[in-house]
């Protein structure tokens, strides 16, 4: 229980720095980025005075202290040039679902596919199958990920006569999406079930189990697997919550209307207290998780403590 | 046992076993010598992987190549704009030919001399951000694991830190600060050092209390020689395996700032900025040379590194050694 504590209070104050530390760096932003079209258009005492109606000549303490006070009811402002005067909760709020759906189908899709595929390679291990897996691993890991989305999205789509961009109603229009989102993972989950199962096969305890008899299928399901999937506890949380966050790359290229794109939209257009919003519920999204998936590997193994008893070293 | 018995066993004892042997010092040597160099075997282990062998020698070859290619005869400028001879109109979009070897741009510039360029420039940022995260990263890293009273600190540090998405890191700098070379490498570089560190402590902290790093600090040896002498040489697989991911990482992350928008201007060419006005074209399928090119450039290159990395780390891993 002490851990969770611990823990939980970690978090939080990981957070408030965050949070602290990027609001701070906003205040670097060029200012254009509060006025929207109209900047060229106003002279300098306009530019002042709207500077002043926003709080942005407040020296930055009194800032942060508004920040933090809107914050705690729920306001992240709104946003200027993007959908001008329009709350920022509202607009996230409308994109995250769709978001989160293409990220779940892509996240089960590449745990079947990864799982299955590194348990083929570590079963044929230095055989055509094992080589195979591993060039594809290698090349999902080294090359720029929009590299063989931008040829998916060309190639793909013509060979199998798929739509080009996301339609909401064709359900075959998001088939290549949810692949290209799940190619990364894929080669991620496939990697560390293969490097697991061949470093575990070797134990004692699976020399043991074998040596009393056990079924090889029994081996692998009640042993091995199981404790696979204690180290992957820790990273599923994250991303899970990862996919509200959506894919920047797949949602633009197919035109997803995702939170993924909603960033670089907003960088694009220099909205300055959208990014902001973004930057901040994208870093808790990862603070939260990696808290999430802390906890959930402690109940899953209870040898995990947060400090060492003295002595290990 | 009798004493004549035993008077009859030392009687039977050769008296030559009882001289001094000579002493040949070649031979002495010949015993305690053994002929393992860890360099040599490292790169024995290397050579024995032929792929690994291969991937090399073409990085090799590109990287000479971008060096020497603007001195090379006949090459184009990678931001001058071509002109028909003819109309005295901009030669867009040219299909690759004798003159053109790749083609040119939608503005009329010569894709072959903007590639080459822009491969330099992402080269240059790669081993740029590569060489400072294997210096921050080494020496916070082993003053972490090295030093305990700053362990518990540096720690804390790291969770926050690490607890920051890279993207947003990474996309915050390039918006505040001004497009270029050097903000580019500074963003990367802000999260870049954290994994090498993390690895380096974990390394160190298991060697730390050895027996001959005891030795070593009971005869007063000071600890930056310690680090220096008796840790480093330990860590060079690690060391090497993130300094050649590196490259392939920030070419990645290059490629995806250039992506949103955050990346350099055009008149420095890079292979983000290229594979980005490749992407506006790719609709349409004759243009598609100006995607395809840098595509085929960038996955040599980053392949090259990764494959390299991994099989050098693995053959400086004394274990694989004969």
């Amino acid at each position: 229980m002490k851990y969770y504590l611990i823990r939980l209070l970690r978090s939080v104050l990981t957070l408030l720095i965050v949070v602290t530390v990027v609001f701070l760096l906003m205040r670097m932003m060029p200012v254009e980025g509060y006025f929207g079209t109209n900047y060229d258009k106003l002279d300098e005492l306009q530019k002042q005075a709207k500077l002043e109606n926003l709080g942005l000549l407040d020296p930055w303490y009194i800032q942060l202290k508004d920040f933090y006070v809107s914050l705690l009811h729920g306001d992240l402002g709104q946003s200027i040039t993007y959908r001008p005067k329009v709350a920022i909760s509202t607009i996230i709020g409308s994109k995250f679902l769709v978001s989160l759906r293409f990220g779940l189908a892509s996240l089960s899709l590449s745990l079947v596919l990864g799982l299955s595929m590194g348990i083929l390679m570590a079963r044929s291990k230095g055989k055509i199958w094992d080589k195979l897996g591993t060039g594809y691993v290698v090349g999902a890991n080294a090359v720029p990920a929009v590299i063989y989305y931008l040829l998916i999205q060309v190639f793909v789509t013509k060979w199998l006569d798929l739509p080009l961009l996301y339609e909401k109603v064709n359900m075959l229009s998001w088939i290549l999406p949810v692949i290209c989102l799940s190619l990364v993972s894929t080669a991620y989950y496939a990697m560390w079930i293969r490097r697991y199962m061949v470093d575990e096969l070797n134990k004692d305890y699976i020399r043991l189990a074998r040596a009393k008899g056990l079924r090889n299928k029994t081996i692998m399901i009640k042993h091995v697997m199981r404790n696979a999937f204690v180290p992957m506890a820790q990273y599923l949380p994250a991303s899970i919550l990862y996919t509200i966050s959506g894919s920047i790359y797949v949602e633009s290229l197919f035109s997803i209307p995702g939170t993924g794109g909603l960033l670089v939209t907003a960088i694009q257009r220099q909205d300055n207290t959208l990014v902001q919003a973004l930057v901040l519920v994208y870093s808790s999204i990862g603070i939260i998780g990696l808290l999430l998936g802390d906890i959930l590997m402690a109940t899953f193994d209870p040898r995990i403590k947060l400090h060492n008893e003295g002595g290990s070293r | 046992m009798s004493t004549k018995t035993i008077n009859k066993i030392a009687d039977n004892i050769d008296p030559s076993l009882f001289e001094f042997a000579e002493y040949d010092e070649s031979k002495a040597e010949l015993t305690g010598y053994s002929n393992y160099s860890f360099w040599r075997s490292t790169i024995q282990v290397f050579l024995k992987n032929k792929v690994a062998v291969v991937l090399l020698l073409i990085v090799g070859l590109v990287v000479l190549f971008t060096l020497v290619q603007p001195y090379l005869p006949n090459q184009k400028l990678p931001n001058k704009i071509y002109l028909d001879p003819a109309t005295g109109l901009q030669l867009r979009n040219q299909s690759p030919n004798a003159e053109y070897w790749f083609g040119t741009n939608s503005i009329g510039q010569d894709l072959w001399a903007r590639i080459w360029s822009g491969t330099r420039t992402s080269l240059f940022i790669g081993f740029a951000v590569g060489l400072f995260e294997a210096l921050v990263g080494i020496t916070i890293g082993a003053l972490w694991g090295y030093v305990r009273k700053l362990d518990a600190v540096i720690t804390e540090i790291y969770n926050v830190w690490d607890n920051i998405p890279t993207t947003v890191v990474l996309i915050i700098l390039t918006y505040i600060m001004k497009p270029s070379i050097p903000t580019i490498i500074f963003a990367m570089c802000m999260t870049g050092w954290l994994g090498m560190a993390r690895f380096v402590r974990n390394l160190i902290i298991i060697i730390r209390d050895r027996e001959y790093n005891l030795a070593s600090r009971c005869l007063g040896t000071p600890t930056s020689r310690i680090i220096t002498k008796n840790l480093l040489p330990y860590l060079v697989s690690v060391i090497m395996l993130r300094m050649a991911l590196a490259i392939p990482l920030a070419i990645g992350n290059e490629v995806f700032l250039s992506y949103i928008g955050m990346g350099l201007p055009l008149d420095i060419p890079s292979l983000g900025n290229l594979i980005n006005e490749g992407r506006i074209l790719m609709m349409s399928p004759a243009l598609r040379y100006q995607l395809l090119f840098p595509a085929a450039v960038i996955s040599i290159v980053t392949v090259s590194f990764y494959v390299i990395g991994n099989v050098f780390a693995d053959s400086a891993d004394p274990r694989n050694h004969v």
